[in-house]
């Protein structure tokens, strides 16, 4: 076989790997994959609504453009490039961690250092790949309000999801260099969390330390914004500029992309091999726990709740999955510190804010303790009865919520006590439903599958998502508009409700 | 060390899934002794031995341990019951010491008592060197050497394993086999199932044949070598001949 058979071959390896992971993301079992599949294209034909909510405003821009709009294209196309950098870092986090054909590709007479090449470059595609899914409805509105000429923002997204795999890699790479293989899935894993969730939350900060409000658009359209932002000939202004149909400026786009991959295809390929040797003798190396011999009494639901604490605690990835929800109250802290100061009418949305996020940890936590038992077997032989079993996990998951929200919620307390014992019930209630619905959806897995989690029930997770948006409006309605509140309670109830009738575990 | 009560009985097991798993099967195993369950894949031995320590539901029949009636009363039948299972199921994150703590804490030993006897059963597995390192970095064997120890920590009478032997080399297996043979010489039931036939010839007092989810043959080995007709074979002759046998009649 020559070489660039070789490479073509395995090219193909490396795609129909990448679809699979992806469909098994998407659907999870062989026999869902179609329902899924047709689930996501409804999914993304629904989101042409919410597209056109959004952009439909900005279809009739045209060159050229004035700084406040250049202003706002540019960061809403550098927020789609930190989110590409975000699933980028995953990605490669993944190749070097979890692929279980390492050992095999190593030991191959293969050129590793092309072998590489090709799996950055899968990389790349599938980054690319999910970006011009997740933007179509996006670029749909733009072409059907503005014209054809839009279409070059699918260029665009593979322009900027190119120089995002690139700097992924290249990110991944230096981690390894800079602190060892062991911390770097850690710290990839954050880095990912904050990038995806950092230039949002930066630019709320903004908006809130400058205007007092969460609106991103706030700070984007504002005079002090223009009169810092660059010269419109800026090249800065580049991926706006193609966005709207400048082919050229386009061509540029592509061209820097690729020679950015091409470059760290070639200076990281042949250290990819050092660096997955790294990472399996990583495996083997010995972390040590504490160091005491005596066994502590204490009833047989506290030790499930000793166990439970403890690999939360130690859990890496649950840490940085956390990170990323718990990065999303910085902005409402902010708020809440800015109140104590001025009188605000903008605070009340802090409580949605805080209870949507309990109740997506909630969810996260609910599905580590209940589903993700490591040792099934054991705990299913231990002498007390299953209800106690999970009656012990379900007190975790209240525990955590609760340690992590309830200073927030006392310090909400100072500025408002109606607002904080509403946003108090609405985390209450919020937690009890994702953990409800983990329960009555809950399928015994290994806590490693975390990250494939929905896929063991889609209806679950879309209840799960319904159910914490339903209770984060109630609980804002409740401060503002009461009798709203009762009815969007109620629908959030019915919601509930209806996902209790048809799950497995009903009765 | 037997005494008169059994220490499982089941009778009238049967389990279906697509097809019969376990097909109303009758077992009596008498305390303190070993009991070998041979079958070829597929035969029940995993979901018979999975309906006994409560994992699987079973369609009808009984199952009794020491006595308890352990479809009645899952829980006490649990209390003095122990399961190991040929994949071994333990906490990545956990230490082999805080495995066995947790282990105790679930039985409901006093620690004052398990704290010691999880130290020495870790010792006596060859596991002192690694007793405060995570379980994450562990091979299949000395994992199983973990999930053993959590499974003796809480001192069963009668423990059930399910290929206790895979992945063990042979100093493990011989750590595994002696350890199983003290708990027989002090009273305790151990029922195994296992493929190597070489175990079950010099460790079981009785050794039991199932296939089809059915007992096709049962006794010690020289009861098997007599009900085959040949006193001079080895147990892996009489072991094929019996599943033979039973293949031709279905």
């Amino acid at each position: 076989m020559s070489s660039a058979t070789a490479l073509s071959w395995f090219a193909r390896h490396e795609i129909r790997l990448a679809w699979r992971e992806w469909l098994a993301m998407i659907a999870g079992s062989r026999g869902k994959r179609k329902r899924a599949i047709i689930a996501l294209i409804v999914f993304v034909a629904i989101m042409h609504l919410p597209a056109y909510a959004v952009i439909g405003r900005f279809a009739d821009l045209q060159a050229p453009l004035g700084k406040p709009e250049l202003i706002v294209i540019t960061a809403t196309i550098f927020l789609a490039w930190a989110l590409m950098l975000s699933q980028a870092i995953e990605s490669v986090t993944r190749v070097f961690y979890a692929r279980a054909d390492l050992d095999l590709i190593m030991s191959s007479p293969a050129n590793l250092a092309n072998v590489f090449s090709v799996r950055i470059a899968a990389i790349a595609l599938s980054v690319i790949g999910m970006a011009l899914l997740l933007s179509t409805p996006f670029v749909d509105v733009l072409v059907i309000g503005g014209g054809v000429r839009w279409l070059s923002s699918f260029g665009v997204v593979i322009a900027i999801g190119l120089s995002a795999a690139a700097v992924a890699i290249a990110i991944t790479v230096a981690l390894f260099r800079l602190i060892g293989p062991r911390r770097t899935r850690l710290v990839a894993q954050i880095v990912a969390a904050i990038i995806g969730a950092g230039f949002v939350i930066a630019l709320q900060v903004a908006a809130i330390l400058s205007y007092g409000t969460l609106s991103r658009f706030t700070v984007l359209t504002s005079d002090a914004a223009s009169a810092y932002a660059p010269a419109l000939d800026s090249p800065l202004w580049w991926p706006a500029r193609a966005a709207i149909g400048d082919g050229m400026v386009l061509s540029w786009l592509m061209a820097g992309g690729l020679l950015l991959l091409g470059v760290v295809m070639a200076v990281f390929s042949p250290r990819f091999a050092d660096t997955i040797v790294s990472v399996a003798a990583t495996a083997r190396t010995i972390r040590r726990g504490p160091r005491a011999t005596a066994f502590r009494g204490g009833s047989r639901q506290q030790a499930l709740r000793t166990k439970e604490f403890l690999l939360l605690r130690r859990d890496p990835w649950l840490l940085s999955q956390s990170l990323m929800q718990l990065l999303y109250l910085v902005p409402p802290a902010l708020m809440l510190w800015r109140s104590f100061s001025e009188s605000s009418d903008a605070i009340v949305l802090i409580t949605p804010v805080i209870v949507m996020a309990a109740g997506q940890l909630a969810g996260g936590l609910a599905w580590l303790t209940i589903s993700g038992e490591d040792a099934a077997d054991l705990v299913a032989t231990a002498p007390l009865p299953p209800s106690r079993v999970i009656r012990a996990k379900i007190e975790v998951v209240l525990l955590s919520i609760g340690a992590i929200f309830a200073p927030l919620i006392a310090a909400l307390a100072f500025a408002s006590v109606t607002q904080a014992i509403v946003t108090a019930l609405g985390v209450i209630v919020a937690t009890v439903s994702a953990t409800a619905i983990q329960l009555w959806f809950r399928v015994q897995a290994k806590r490693s599958q975390f990250r494939r989690r929905q896929t063991s029930s889609r209806l679950a997770t879309f209840a799960e998502a319904f159910c914490s948006i339903g209770w984060a409006a109630t609980a804002a309605l409740a401060v503002s508009i009461p009798i709203a509140a009762v009815i969007s309670g109620a629908m959030t109830a019915a919601i509930l409700a209806a996902t209790w009738k048809i799950s497995p575990r009903r009765g | 060390m037997q005494s008169d009560l059994s220490a499982l009985e089941v009778r009238g097991l049967t389990k279906r899934f697509d097809r019969p798993a376990v097909d109303a099967l009758d077992l009596t195993i008498r305390t303190g002794e070993f009991y070998a369950l041979l079958g070829p894949n597929g035969a029940g031995k995993t979901t018979t031995l999975r309906m006994v320590a409560g994992l699987l539901r079973p369609d009808t029949g009984s199952v009794s341990i020491l006595g308890i009636d352990a479809l009645a009363d899952p829980v006490a039948a649990k209390q003095i019951m122990a399961w190991v299972s040929d994949e071994p199921m333990i906490y990545d994150k956990l230490t082999p010491l805080e495995y066995l703590e947790f282990v105790a804490g679930l039985w409901g030993i006093d620690p004052m008592v398990s704290g010691p006897s999880a130290q020495q059963l870790l010792m006596s597995l060859g596991l002192e060197p690694h007793l405060h390192e995570r379980c994450e970095g562990f091979s299949k064997g000395m994992r199983q050497k973990v999930a053993l120890a959590g499974a003796l920590v809480h001192d069963p009478r009668l423990i059930i394993l399910d290929e206790p032997l895979t992945g063990l080399d042979a100093l493990s297996a011989r750590h595994v086999k002696g350890l199983l043979q003290d708990r027989v010489r002090a009273g305790c039931t151990v029922i195994m199932t296992t493929h190597i036939l070489e175990v079950a010839e010099r460790m079981a007092d009785r050794i039991g044949v199932i296939a089809a989810g059915k007992l096709v043959a049962e006794g010690t080995l020289t009861e098997l070598r007599q009900q085959n007709g040949r006193n001079d074979t080895s147990l892996e002759d009489v072991f094929i001949a019996l599943v033979d046998a039973d293949a031709a009649a279905a």
